[in-house]
């Protein structure tokens, strides 16, 4: 029990079943069911970009993708269009869809490699001009996903078939950090990257791996968000940028880089999620409900960062 | 030329390019009229891009200066316009919310983009329930000052001007504000030297509330109104100003003057675009290619004083 405390993950499994609790004490006990599926499927979506952002944030201070909005768009748009409702273009769709996140990921490092400027930076102004390529493709229509992705999208049995996708990336992601050399490769470079260059670490190769993947899961998201919600539009990944960021802080993955853990990334996701619906069951308004995201998104890490100190 | 100097020449250099090619392109810009529409806007992102420039310059980030931005304009076209005395208040409490946000994070350590993160949700929230749809007034004198029409040189220009001098004398040439870019540049031997980093920390934290509220300010003085979602562009715009002033993300080498042709920079961006006759599809790329073109540049500069 004890070692299972020291666990920072825990944390946010702890909030997500107090806001889903709080919840069901309003409601009653009503709709627990559809809650728990509604909160696995919206989570989803936080969690293939979070494990994304994970991994740019574990490269250490300066890392952050901001460009994860925009190639979730940009990705979204272009394989929708390019599919047009027609079935049998599905699999080249969402090879379509991942080709433009790898199109962007490796767009991005190529800023930040040969510019030599700040990640951020350069994230930043690539996601403008992504945005500004969606906003061209687009030409405000909203084509509809076809029917089979569609139903894909938003069934499942018991769990969500996103919630799957989503398991599986995390797996994958959870694997990748911590069992492959790999991982050790990620968690060296973002603790020191002198160091870990020094003792033979493929810095560059590892910093371009880590950006492709982010951007790649950016596109893969940004797909099945649109085919979920019935069609791309230019500011479905607006929010995101903010998720994603948050559910690796409240995960319990260190800002500052090298020391990340992919558990934390799901439950800070559940946790976001439940806490918006928890506060809409005890009828806060818009303002409201911003106004306590924000104030415990601040509490949490304030209280992770005592325990830090503690220990 | 010293260090200073050369730093502000690229970003001079490239405003001037740029401004060159938008006369190219449509001569009638080179009047009176022509330039107060062209930098009209860039006042308020001028401003922003200041309060930014604040928070970069002790090694900090903020993500929250757009929803804060915005939070103002809800208070400015409201509270300042309808009960002026209130108005003022909620605007000189939410700039020491700021200052006190910045000793919070020094004090107990915490990452300024998470905490600024968190800020960004509540100021929106704050500001939606102020202005829950888009609406609201200018208060008139701020009205009149922003669409005045000095002899001579429009008010877009003199503002700019106004806002870079000063903030120049105070980060640059007084001894606080030297004292302040060394919380960047080395905290710890600012703290033997005596300096409670805790206050000056707050300080430039409150320095930058109070350019992000004249932002707000600016921005409905121009717009004569304001929505909660007025000036979300402002964060990455303003961070995107600073280092294209020639500033840096650490050791407190940011430059004032620097920062507000960053944000004309990025303004005119947007604008040249449209006379290129290209779809307006692509303005906000355009800031991004601009962006990036510049500091390509940079690094070419840079590269041969190293030689």
């Amino acid at each position: 029990m004890s070692g299972l405390s020291q666990k920072p993950w825990i944390w946010s499994y702890l909030a997500a079943l107090a806001a889903f609790g709080a919840t069901m004490i309003v409601s009653g006990g009503q709709g627990g069911g559809s809650l728990f599926f509604a909160a696995l499927t919206f989570a989803s979506f936080a969690v293939i970009v979070g494990v994304g952002q994970m991994f740019v944030i574990t490269l250490g201070p300066g890392n952050v993708d901001l460009s994860i909005p925009a190639t979730m768009t940009l990705a979204a748009t272009l394989a929708l269009k390019f599919m047009d409702t027609n079935t049998s273009l599905m699999l080249p769709g969402l090879l379509i869809a991942l080709g433009t996140g790898t199109a962007c990921g490796i767009f991005n490092f190529g800023l930040i490699l040969l510019l030599r400027i700040p990640p951020i930076i350069a994230t930043l102004s690539s996601s403008f001009l992504f945005q500004s390529l969606a906003i061209w493709s687009n030409r405000g229509l909203r084509i509809k996903p076809p029917e089979p992705l569609a139903d894909f999208a938003t069934g499942g049995l018991v769990i969500p078939n996103l919630a799957l996708v989503a398991i599986g990336v995390a797996v994958v992601a959870w694997i990748v950090l911590e069992r492959a050399i790999v991982g050790r490769w990620i968690l060296a470079t973002g603790q020191n990257m002198r160091a870990a260059q020094l003792s033979g670490v493929p810095v560059n190769g590892v910093r371009f791996g880590v950006y492709v993947a982010s951007a790649i899961l950016a596109s893969l998201s940004g797909f099945l968000l649109a085919n979920f919600s019935g069609g791309a539009n230019l500011n479905m990944g607006a929010e995101y940028m903010l998720t994603s960021i948050a559910v690796v802080v409240i995960g319990g993955s260190s800002i500052a880089g090298g020391n990340s853990n992919v558990p934390g990334v799901c439950g800070a996701a559940l946790f976001m999620f439940l806490l918006v619906s928890m506060l809409n069951s005890y009828g806060f308004g818009a303002g409201a409900r911003l106004i306590l995201t924000g104030v415990i998104i601040m509490m949490v890490v304030v209280f992770a960062s005592k325990r830090k100190y503690a220990a | 030329m010293t260090r200073d100097q050369l730093r502000i020449l690229l970003p001079v250099l490239s405003l001037a390019v740029l401004l060159a090619a938008v006369f190219y392109l449509q001569p009638r810009t080179m009047s009176y009229f022509g330039l107060n529409l062209l930098f009209n806007l860039a006042i308020p992102v001028a401003l922003a891009t200041i309060a930014q420039m604040m928070i970069i310059m002790v090694n900090d980030i903020d993500l929250s200066i757009g929803t804060f931005v915005s939070f103002c304009a809800c208070v400015t076209a409201t509270f300042v316009h309808d009960t002026p005395l209130l108005g003022y208040s909620i605007l000189a409490i939410a700039i020491l919310a700021y200052s006190a946000i910045g000793a919070v994070i020094h004090a107990r350590g915490l990452p300024a983009i998470v905490v600024t993160l968190g800020m960004s949700f509540v100021w929106s929230g704050l500001a939606v329930l102020i202005l829950p749809s888009p609406g609201g007034a200018s208060p008139e004198w701020l009205q009149t000052l922003m669409k005045s029409k000095p002899p001579l040189v429009p008010m877009a220009i003199i503002a700019a001007t106004l806002i870079a001098l000063v903030t120049h004398l105070f980060v640059k040439r007084s001894s606080f504000g030297v004292v302040l870019q060394g919380v960047g540049g080395n905290e710890r031997a600012l703290e033997r030297a005596g300096w409670s980093i805790v206050k000056l920390k707050a300080t430039a934290y409150g320095i930058a509330g109070l350019f992000g509220a004249l932002a707000g300010m600016a921005l409905v003085g121009l717009t004569t109104s304001a929505d909660a979602n007025i000036a979300l562009r402002y964060t990455l715009l303003s961070i995107a100003g600073v280092i294209l002033g020639g500033g840096e993300f650490t050791g407190g080498r940011v430059s004032p003057i620097g920062a507000v042709i960053g944000a004309l920079t990025l303004t005119l961006a947007a604008s040249f675009l449209s006379f290129l006759r290209l779809s307006p599809d692509w303005q906000i790329g355009a800031q991004g290619a601009i962006l990036i073109l510049v500091l390509a540049v940079r690094l070419l500069v840079s590269r041969r004083e190293e030689r």
